[in-house]
């Protein structure tokens, strides 16, 4: 009995936190993204459609499309970067695995919004890295690094490469070797061995880390606005400017409610991959 | 056997850090043949045969295959393939891409994939189950799909990997006759591993009994069987009784030896000379019981008391302790004349044999 007391303690509190802090805040967001915008009192209780019709604008599609691309670019680099990390990484003896997982983790440990200030020190143009070079006599003049698209992936894959590195970790550390030498037995030469054996059986990995990877680098504004210098609006800092300087609550919520559905779609994809990768025999292969 | 080996291994050495698993072995694999490895687990058998695939590299010595070299070529390129003791099927391939997977490597066309693929199916009895997942088959089934999986590839040399100690008993016993079936069916090379003696004396054409890292005996399972060479072999296949005697006299290839005192009349193939130490082996099946009250002879003979009295249906297993202390082990088959044999615990009995069903070592 104490047990299930317990236990009941355990979800019920976690269940309240999320309905308190996370569940009625953003039913309040769905409420305003219909109600009418009032430049005095920010909202007046009016149904109205205007929220949606501002966004649904040529503007804040073409942020959509932006926000995306820098989304699944951010994603295609930290696979390509993450995966042979990560192959290696769950590859090594043990102790050594726990090294590198432990190296990883330690940068969680400063706020990313100090890291990424950390980054503007290294990219500036009097920066550590330029001083560096020039003082090396390798450049006679400072490189343009600091508020450039490159800036912005730099900080968007330093920030989010744990979370793809980290599924892909465990998918490659359950993968089972001897499938490997059953494939070179067949006559797979390692391309097919990748193509064919790894790739699929760690697909699970790779959908899991792209979705970490891919969402959050939908919504973090901060990181394009301070290495990218605010040149190009994402969703994200589009959101923020709804709220806190245009003051459009309605516009703001909408926008919210939009990029939820998006994120939505994206976990439900992930969710079918997962049961699909399930059913196709994971869980006997232990 | 008068052909060119197929696979000929010289001198084979397998050192891991400081264990050597493989210690400069020497075998001859003729082509057609099934040769089983048997051995204790850890006794290098499992590298043999993954040296033979190339998933191991050669310490020292060397391999040859159709009278080349082998050592070099990765596994991919050997004419070799192997049915792997976890079975090792790809859980995200159905059955057919798992049998086609070998094919489609060698760019074969899509037409002859089929075809393959099925006639495969058909020599393992699987066939209707192409669609089917791996995880979505029995233990006997995934073993059945293994096997497809890896004669499609018509080897040269087909290795197991003791394919069958996954299985219960009655479905072993099953896998014995289909795998000599596919073997007779095939005419390729079969290499089969096991610890277990029954499975190896069952299927093989030849047995290689290993232990430590080298070969003890090589031979027909019966010359295994009823002349093992030393008493590793004696003791690891199949339950034998061990009787320490002294050789007494010598004659023209047979002896008269000494146990516990009586004077039994041996074959001397290793030629003994007088007074060495000896050991007589006897097979449970080779020995002879007979009931006190019904003992007539002069024979020589052991005496002593049946212990227990195991009824296994066709044949009774009896534990008999001789007078001078030690426990004996004997079967005796029921056969038409002797209907009424029924031996009770505590019975006393004499023990003999017949001249030369047994091993002097």
């Amino acid at each position: 009995m104490v047990k299930s007391r317990f236990r009941n303690f355990a979800v019920g509190s976690t269940m309240l936190w999320i309905t308190v802090f996370v569940v009625v805040p953003y039913l309040f967001v769905v409420l305003y993204s219909f109600l009418e915008r009032d430049p005095a009192a920010i909202i007046a209780w009016n149904f109205d459609l205007a929220g949606y019709r501002e966004i649904f604008s040529p503007v804040f599609l073409v942020v959509c499309w932006y926000s995306l691309l820098l989304a699944l670019g951010t994603t295609v680099i930290s696979l390509l970067a993450g995966y042979p990390f990560a192959f290696i990484l769950a590859r090594m003896p043990r102790p050594l695995q726990r090294m590198g997982l432990l190296l990883m983790i330690i940068p969680f440990w400063t706020s990313s919004l100090i890291r990424t200030y950390a980054l503007i020190i290294l990219m500036k143009a009097n920066g550590i890295i330029n001083t560096a070079l020039l003082s090396l006599g390798l450049i006679e003049e400072p490189l343009n690094m600091l508020y450039t698209q490159t800036a912005v992936f730099v900080g968007l894959v330093y920030t989010l490469l744990p979370f793809m590195v980290l599924p892909l970790y465990t998918s490659i550390q359950k993968l089972d070797t001897r499938l490997i030498e059953a494939a070179r037995d067949l006559g797979a030469a390692n391309r097919h061995i990748f193509t064919r054996i790894i790739v699929p059986l760690t697909m699970p990995g790779i959908v899991a880390g792209s979705t970490m990877v891919f969402l959050p680098a939908l919504g973090l504004f901060y990181i394009p606005d301070l290495l990218g210098g605010a040149q190009t609006m994402l969703i994200g800092n589009f959101i923020k400017n709804q709220f806190l300087t245009t003051v459009n609550w309605p516009a703001g919520s909408a926008a919210s409610v939009v990029l939820t559905v998006i994120m939505c779609l994206f976990l439900y994809v992930y969710f079918l991959s997962s049961r699909k990768a399930h059913t196709s025999g994971m869980g006997d292969m232990a | 056997m008068e052909k060119a080996p197929i696979v000929r291994l010289k001198g084979v050495t397998k050192r891991f850090d400081d264990v050597t698993a493989v210690d400069s072995l020497n075998l001859d694999i003729y082509p057609g043949e099934f040769l089983t490895l048997l051995g204790p687990s850890g006794c290098g058998k499992t590298t043999v045969l993954r040296l033979i695939a190339g998933f191991e590299t050669l310490t020292q010595g060397e391999i040859f295959m159709n009278g080349s070299r082998l050592d070099g070529i990765p596994p991919n390129k050997r004419n070799v393939n192997t049915v792997f003791q976890s079975y090792a099927l790809f859980p995200h391939m159905t059955v057919f891409e798992n049998i086609a997977f070998g094919l489609r490597m060698k760019q074969t066309d899509a037409s002859a994939i089929g075809r393959q693929v099925r006639e495969a199916l058909d020599i393992v009895k699987m066939s209707g189950l192409e669609s089917r997942m791996p995880h979505q088959l029995s233990g006997g089934q995934q073993q059945r799909v293994a096997m497809a999986r890896a004669i499609v590839n018509k080897p040269l040399v087909l290795l197991l990997d003791e394919p069958l100690s996954a299985l219960d008993y009655r479905l072993r016993q099953e896998m014995e006759i289909e795998l000599k079936r596919v073997h007779r069916q095939l005419g390729i090379t079969f290499v089969f591993v096991t610890h277990d003696q029954e499975e190896a004396i069952s299927m093989s054409d030849r047995i290689a009994v290993m232990n430590q890292g080298a070969i003890e005996q090589i031979g027909t399972p019966i010359q295994i069987y009823e002349e093992p060479k030393n008493m590793f072999v004696a003791k690891f296949v199949g339950e034998i009784n061990v009787f320490d005697a002294f050789v007494r006299e010598v004659g023209n290839g047979s002896a008269v030896v000494d146990i516990h005192g009586r004077l039994f009349p041996v074959q001397n193939r290793s030629r003994f000379g007088p007074g060495s130490l000896v050991k007589v082996l006897l097979r449970p099946e080779d020995i002879q019981v007979t009931v006190e009250e019904e003992w007539s002879g002069s024979d020589p003979s052991l005496t002593g008391r049946v212990d227990e009295v195991i009824y296994k249906g066709k044949t009774v297993d009896l534990i008999i302790s001789l007078d001078e202390g030690e426990s004996i082990f004997v079967t005796q088959f029921f056969n038409e004349d002797q209907e009424n044999i029924i031996y009770r615990e505590g019975q006393r009995v004499h023990v003999n044999w017949l001249y030369g069903w047994e091993v002097v070592l």
